[in-house]
């Protein structure tokens, strides 16, 4: 069995490898363009065959540097997913932009960067982990930089000073965690997961507080919690549409793998409520900054940037609530929203590249001009809101109550108010652009291509099915999630 | 651990150095020309890499010498070398817009250690190590960690901003060669081609830059916004 797992996560994280190689010495923009969705698909398959095949096991490779558990592997499924996807639309996207030469540069970039985010959550020691995250960081400034406009250039700039300033932070929370370790563990050891874990009860309190709040906050700014969510918007915005995807749908779920597995240590230290009460505030936060600046946005990508920032709060939120009931909703809403995020950032690329503009103002009558489009990004949009049918009303649901059955009835309360005032304030702006009737036509209505209406319908349809009903073994692997992170004591006395 | 029981001789030497690079860092938090801010960087880095081999002969961890000639010859050598370069070939000199005089700033630094002193002194009495090296090597390691910060807000030159964020990690390093020498070989070694990487990017982005919007200066970076 290990044997199988160790091949298939090989094969995942070669395939994009030999497709960065490939791309590199042949540099034909088609052939880039085949050999990057083919690599995708691989490793989706592969990934697939893993979550299926490890059915929640543990399995350690490279003397315990890489490890597939049941957490990890959920990420990587995530990010799978939407590398796919991503790949697909790319093929329709990228040929608009007018730069076939640059091609090549772009596929073995945006094949770099689904890699690096492909193997982070599966990152067995903290300090590896580190290193993937600022790997993700380094690859996706080129990627969010790649147009070469003033703007690009400025958001990847932002980008890469905002992170990597919090990255060096979460540097510090891993080597004082890394020090706090070594009272107990002695001078020199191998700063897996499990071994903080195991070692936490002994860790002294003051100093693990200390380093789990700079680690919080590090992977915090790369998760794009507010206040540290700046950079976010802006490198969301400027990029590509499939990179921005990528980033929305990838790069957040591995770095809030980080976070979740600190915070599982921090349970084990004994300092939860700290650890479980700063999340918390700073989920809170999100919703709220998020709530303020969706109402008054006219950019539609950065509209869904902030819309991201809102999910990646609920998404702490949950972890945050923990308990069974907030870890499973939180991890199934990672999967609705990486789906979701992808295909309101693929009708976002699109309709943007018709119309010509990034201003939502100018975007008027979508549904009559791009009727399957529309029709699609529109689902998309109140699926995104957290309206049934669709799998982030279920997911949301769960979240809230686990927060009643933890007690948070109070945050609970404030988190539904400004849900609500999300919904109202982004399907606004939706109604504009498809019921409003001044001016804002498409600047010469342009086709939309199949290649980017194929994966809005490939990332609608599971999130529909997925509203309607949640599979028990989904459900089932949530739950060993959750008993593997709850704190040791706690997951010993429960058979 | 080392840093605990350590002879008055190597707790002196450890001392001196930590206070040497917090001093170097007030240098550069203190000067307006960046060819100064740069060679304050790379003398930093020296002492840090002196630092890494003292530890390595006193707490006889061979690998750490193989830090120290990395960190001198990548951070005191190579890092200064590509960022006199960028300045060379963009023609900047100095701050030009400043928000904060040198002067100003050089006060709110010393709140900033003082801040990280009593943060340290803390974390040192819960773990009864009060009265050792460790307390000294918190308080730098956490002083240049705010320091870098603040020079990352104050200043706008986006060399500056480079070396603002090297700062942080010098700070980091310093502090981890006290704290947790042992900590595996494989990982600095990995983080130090890491920030060659880093200033490999940033070399390309201040080009785009200066193409792009035609400046270096980030205060001109105001487009986004909302």
């Amino acid at each position: 069995m290990i044997e199988k797992i160790g091949i298939l996560a090989l094969v995942m994280t070669l395939a994009p490898v030999f497709a960065i190689i490939l791309i590199l010495i042949v540099r034909r923009p088609s052939f880039a363009e085949f050999v990057n969705l083919l690599a995708s698909g691989v490793s989706l398959v592969s990934t697939l065959a893993i979550f299926i095949f490890a059915d929640n096991g543990k399995f350690a490779f490279w003397n315990g540097y890489v490890v597939v558990d049941g957490l990890g592997i959920w990420a990587v499924l995530c990010a799978a997913i939407v590398y796919f996807l991503a790949s697909v639309y790319a093929i329709g996207y990228m040929r608009l932009l007018g730069e076939a030469d640059r091609l090549p540069t772009f596929y073995a970039l945006f094949a770099g960067f689904a890699l690096s985010t492909l193997v982070g959550p599966l990152m067995n020691n903290a300090g590896l982990y580190w290193i993937a995250i600022e790997l993700t960081t380094l690859i996706s400034t080129f990627l969010v930089a790649f147009e070469r406009e003033a703007a690009s250039i400025e958001a990847a700039w932002k980008y890469i000073i905002v992170v990597s300033a919090g990255i060096s932070l979460a540097l510090l929370g891993t080597i004082l965690f890394y020090w706090s370790g070594t009272f107990v563990l002695g001078p020199t050891y191998d700063m897996t997961w499990e071994a903080l874990r195991q070692a936490a009860p002994k860790l002294n309190p003051a100093l693990v507080s200390v380093s789990f709040l700079l680690v919080l906050i590090g992977y915090g700014t790369k998760v794009g919690l507010a206040p540290m969510h700046t950079w976010l918007p802006d490198a969301h915005s400027e990029g590509p549409a499939p990179v921005s995807a990528l980033l929305s749908g990838a790069l957040l779920n591995t770095a809030m793998i980080g976070i979740i597995r600190y915070l599982s240590v921090a349970d084990a230290a004994g300092i939860s409520r700290l650890a479980h009460g700063t999340l918390l505030a700073l989920a809170a936060f999100s919703l709220f900054v998020a709530a303020l600046f969706i109402v008054r946005q006219t950019g539609i990508k950065r509209l869904m940037a902030y819309s991201s920032v809102e999910h990646m709060g609920v998404i702490a939120l949950g972890f945050g609530f923990g308990g069974q009931l907030g870890v499973a909703g939180a991890l199934y809403h990672m999967l609705n929203h990486s789906l979701n995020k992808s295909l309101m950032f693929f009708g976002a690329g699109s309709v943007m590249r018709a119309y010509g503009t990034k201003r939502i103002p100018s975007i008027r009558k979508v549904a009559q001009y791009y009727p399957v489009v529309g029709a699609l990004w529109l689902a998309g949009a109140v699926a995104i809101t957290g309206a049934p049918p669709f799998g982030l009303f279920l997911s949301e649901l769960t979240i809230i109550r686990a927060g009643l059955h933890e007690g948070f009835g109070l945050l609970v309360g404030l988190m539904a108010v400004l849900l609500i005032v999300i919904f109202i304030g982004f399907l606004n702006h939706f109604r504009m652009m498809y019921f409003e009737s001044d001016n804002g036509a498409p600047t010469n209505k342009p086709p939309i291509s199949w290649w980017c209406v194929l994966p809005m319908w490939l990332a609608l349809i599971p999130l529909f099915i997925m509203g309607l009903w949640w599979p028990p073994s989904l459900w089932a692997h949530f739950t060993s999630i959750a008993q593997g992170l709850a704190p040791l004591s706690i997951a010993e006395a429960s058979p | 651990m080392l840093a605990a029981h350590l002879d008055p001789l190597p707790a002196a030497l450890f001392s001196l150095l930590a206070i040497g690079s917090l001093l170097l860092a007030f240098v550069m938090l203190g000067s307006r020309w960046l060819r100064h801010y740069m060679f304050a960087f790379a003398a930093q880095s020296w002492l840090i890499a002196i630092l890494s081999a003292a530890i390595g002969f006193y707490g006889s961890y061979a690998e750490l010498y193989i830090v120290a000639i990395l960190t001198a010859a990548f951070r005191g050598m190579l890092l200064p070398y590509l960022i006199l370069r960028i300045i060379r070939r963009l023609e900047v000199n100095r701050e030009i817009h400043l928000i904060l005089q040198p002067s100003s700033s050089l006060v709110i630094g010393a709140f900033a250690v003082v801040f990280a002193l009593v943060v340290s002194y803390r974390i040192g009495t819960a773990l009864s190590l009060d009265g050792t090296v460790v307390v000294l090597a918190l308080t730098v390691m956490l002083s240049m960690k705010l320091i870098g910060f603040l020079m990352l807000s104050v200043r706008h030159e986006a060399v500056s901003q480079i070396l603002g964020l090297l700062v942080l990690e010098n700070g980091i390093f310093l502090g981890a060669q006290i704290l947790v020498p042992g900590m595996p070989l494989l990982i600095e070694i990995v983080i130090l081609f890491d920030l060659l990487i880093v200033v490999a990017c940033f070399g390309v982005l201040v080009q785009y830059l200066l193409s792009q919007v035609g400046t270096t200066s980030t205060l001109h970076l105001k487009r986004l916004v909302g």
